[in-house]
């Protein structure tokens, strides 16, 4: 793959608790592992994935919808990895529960 | 160079550099520097993260956390550290907004911990605490040990503080402390009080000197005038240097005055003693001239350490004191805690009047093992020396009854434990309520003499928070009915032939000694290094011009016509004073 490609995905933050300080954490981790920039955007802001300041200040709680965008040679392999954790493992959390 | 005006507390001028102390919070001056120093005031910037990052990770690997939680917080503060548009948003402020490392970290970290603050989402808003976490972390690099540890200062530094505690200035190295700037307090705050016993000068009330002081500023405190300088330029610099000297030379001055009896002109002696916090201070009561300790606030052995006093270091505390007195009387005081003044076991439930709640005798009179411990200290101490003992705040009868009581109940037990003790250890009390005022012909029928501490008989009596600025204008000693109290007192005193005694601040203001000698007063305790200027002031007048002064006083009926009378009476007798 051509190094500058860009890429984007979108990506939905499904554990209860939304993105603080520790799920930030954890992504500014995983987008810091590639060499490709990243950039996350709310539709309001776009920010520095590898920023956890950055990220953090996007407050995003359950429900809210990211896009994630990834320029680089290993953009692909970034933007697999960022939608595993924010969807599939869900920083690790438990989902968010509709109350009874 | 910014000049600001305050109170003026407590004499003298001191030049140094200053610490500033901000008990509530890192609230930091915006101060800009100069475009000289930019790269290297960005290298501060860049060592406090290095030093901040390394500190944290040394954390992390040591400390053997209880829970995952904790380490996942460390965890989070390093990545802030670590991150890069964090560190550059910061050194664009210092390189090219000219501010300093303090402001531009201090700054932007607020701006991050607003925008999480104002986050609806609870989870994400409360997080705005670990930014304030990160951000003290870095100030303490930036600023090191001083602001922190005021325990173990070891330069000559000017204090500067929004307000201080008695708990602070317990902890205080007094030898290298030269002189306090404070932004809140009055003539009578505690600060006051222990700067004049300190004998270093002090400014309060200055509203907003901690944030107008840098830290390591040069700042010249002017106690005479009320007057603080930061960063004075060369000319004032100088001219403060030769103040100074000025000063110092009229204190020798005056200190020749140490072996010279506090005598009126016309003959009328006077006894001037001392009020003193701490044992140590018992020299400087000596040397200044005083006859004996009038005043021994027993405060400080609650305030200074972590676990009540016992015993043996109530014993030792007294005993310090009266090596160096002899036979000359000291007063103790029992424990005056409440109030606007707490021990550090914070034993004392909050209350929402507590200047009306269970303070000083109330409080010992509920709390007997502490009150026992006190007195069965003080009366061991009492057959080495001249001991008197004197209840704080009795507003009562039944109050000074049950207080003597309890003396009776110790002396009892020390009987019984074969230990030795003067049994007629003179009991006095102190009439700091206008209960005890009116009702003085009552109680020096029950007790051995009277000393009025004018700084709370003038709060109950006016119904003025001495300690809230915005109506300590309305605090004053010359207010007609403060002056009909102390008379009445003196009058009921003289009557039962017992001793009052003035240990307030009004018997160290030299504008009120003519007064009170008019009324009749002719024992004052009082700061140690006002002694030699109330003694001069003494020797300088007759009694018979006092009482015309009195006389006229006692017709007057404002508190300004009082006052300016006073003045101008004092400043005739001894002008250089004022």
């Amino acid at each position: 793959m051509l190094a500058g490609q860009v890429s984007q995905i979108e990506v939905e933050i499904k554990n209860a608790n939304g993105m603080h300080m520790r799920p930030a954490m954890q992504f500014v981790d995983t987008a810091s592992r590639f060499q490709c920039k990243i950039s996350v955007s709310n539709n309001q802001i776009t920010v520095d994935g590898k920023s956890i300041m950055h990220m953090a200040m996007l407050a995003a709680g359950v429900g809210t919808k990211l896009k994630i965008t990834a320029e680089g040679s290993d953009a692909q392999d970034a933007l697999k990895e960022l939608h595993d954790l924010v969807e599939v493992r869900m920083f690790d959390e438990p989902g968010w529960q509709p109350k009874e | 160079m910014e000049i600001k005006k305050g109170i003026a507390v407590s004499p003298g001028i001191a030049i140094a550099k200053s610490l500033v102390i901000d008990a509530e919070d890192y609230r930091i001056p915006r101060r800009s520097i100069l475009p000289s120093v930019k790269v290297a005031e960005v290298k501060r910037v860049r060592d406090a993260f290095k030093k901040a990052i390394s500190e944290l990770e040394h954390i992390h690997s040591e400390k053997d956390f209880e829970g995952e939680r904790i380490k996942d917080i460390f965890a989070v503060h390093l990545r802030f550290l670590k991150d890069k548009n964090l560190r550059k948003k910061i050194t664009d402020l210092v390189y090219n907004d000219l501010l300093t490392a303090e402001y531009a970290i201090s700054t932007t970290l607020r701006d991050v911990a607003n925008h999480f603050a104002a986050v609806q989402d609870k989870y994400i808003s409360e997080r705005a605490a670990d930014i304030y976490d990160i951000e003290k972390r870095l100030m303490r690099q930036l600023l090191g040990e001083k602001r922190e540890d005021i325990q173990h200062i070891t330069d000559e530094v000017v204090i500067v503080a929004h307000e201080l505690s008695p708990t602070q200035t317990a902890g205080f190295d007094r030898k290298f402390i030269k002189g306090f700037a404070t932004d809140a307090g009055g003539r009578t705050s505690h600060t006051a009080i222990v700067a004049r016993s300190m004998g270093i000068p002090a400014v309060v009330g200055l509203e907003d000197v901690t944030s107008n002081v840098a830290p390591s500023a040069t700042v010249i405190i002017d106690g005479n005038r009320g007057v603080v300088i930061i960063e004075p330029d060369e000319t004032t610099l100088k001219q403060y240097q030769e103040f100074a000297v000025e000063f110092e030379r009229l204190e020798r001055e005056l200190d020749t005055l140490r072996d010279m009896d506090a005598i009126t002109r016309d003959g009328v002696m006077v006894e001037l003693y001392g009020n003193i916090e701490f044992p140590n201070e018992a020299e400087m009561v000596l040397d200044k001239g005083g006859h004996g300790i009038g005043l021994y606030r027993t405060e400080f052995l609650y305030l200074y350490s972590e676990t009540e006093p016992t015993e043996e270091d109530h014993y030792n505390a007294y005993k310090q004191v009266i090596n160096v007195f002899g036979n000359m009387p000291v007063i103790i005081r029992t424990m005056d805690l409440g109030a606007d003044k707490f021990t550090q076991s914070k034993r004392f439930v909050r209350e929402s009047n507590p200047f009306l709640g269970l303070r000083s005798i109330r409080f010992c009179l509920q709390n007997l093992v502490l009150f026992k411990t006190q007195l069965r200290a003080i009366l061991r101490a009492s057959v080495n020396g001249n001991i008197r003992i004197m209840f704080p705040l009795i507003s009562s009868l039944h109050e000074l009854r049950q207080a003597k009581m309890i003396l009776r109940d110790v002396m009892e037990d020390l009987d019984e434990d074969g230990k030795k003790y003067n049994p007629n250890v003179p009991i006095g009390i102190m009439i700091e309520t206008p209960s005890a005022a009116l009702t003085a012909s009552i109680l020096a029928g029950e007790c051995d003499f009277f000393s009025i501490g004018t700084n709370d008989l003038i709060q109950y009596t006016l119904a003025v928070d001495r300690g809230n600025e915005r109506v300590s204008t309305l605090y004053s000693g010359a207010d007609p009915a403060v002056i009909k109290l102390m008379r009445s007192v003196i009058h009921d005193a003289s009557k039962a032939k017992i001793n009052a005694s003035i240990c307030g601040e009004m018997a160290s203001d030299p504008e009120f000694i003519m007064l009170l000698l008019g009324l009749g007063y002719r024992t004052f305790s009082l700061a140690p290094p006002m002694i030699p200027e109330i003694k001069k002031l003494i020797r300088s007048v007759t009694i018979e011009s006092c009482n015309a002064i009195a006389r006229k006083v006692l017709m007057m009926n404002s508190e300004r016509e009082v006052i300016n009378y006073l003045r101008s009476a004092a400043m005739k007798v001894l002008p250089e004073v004022f």
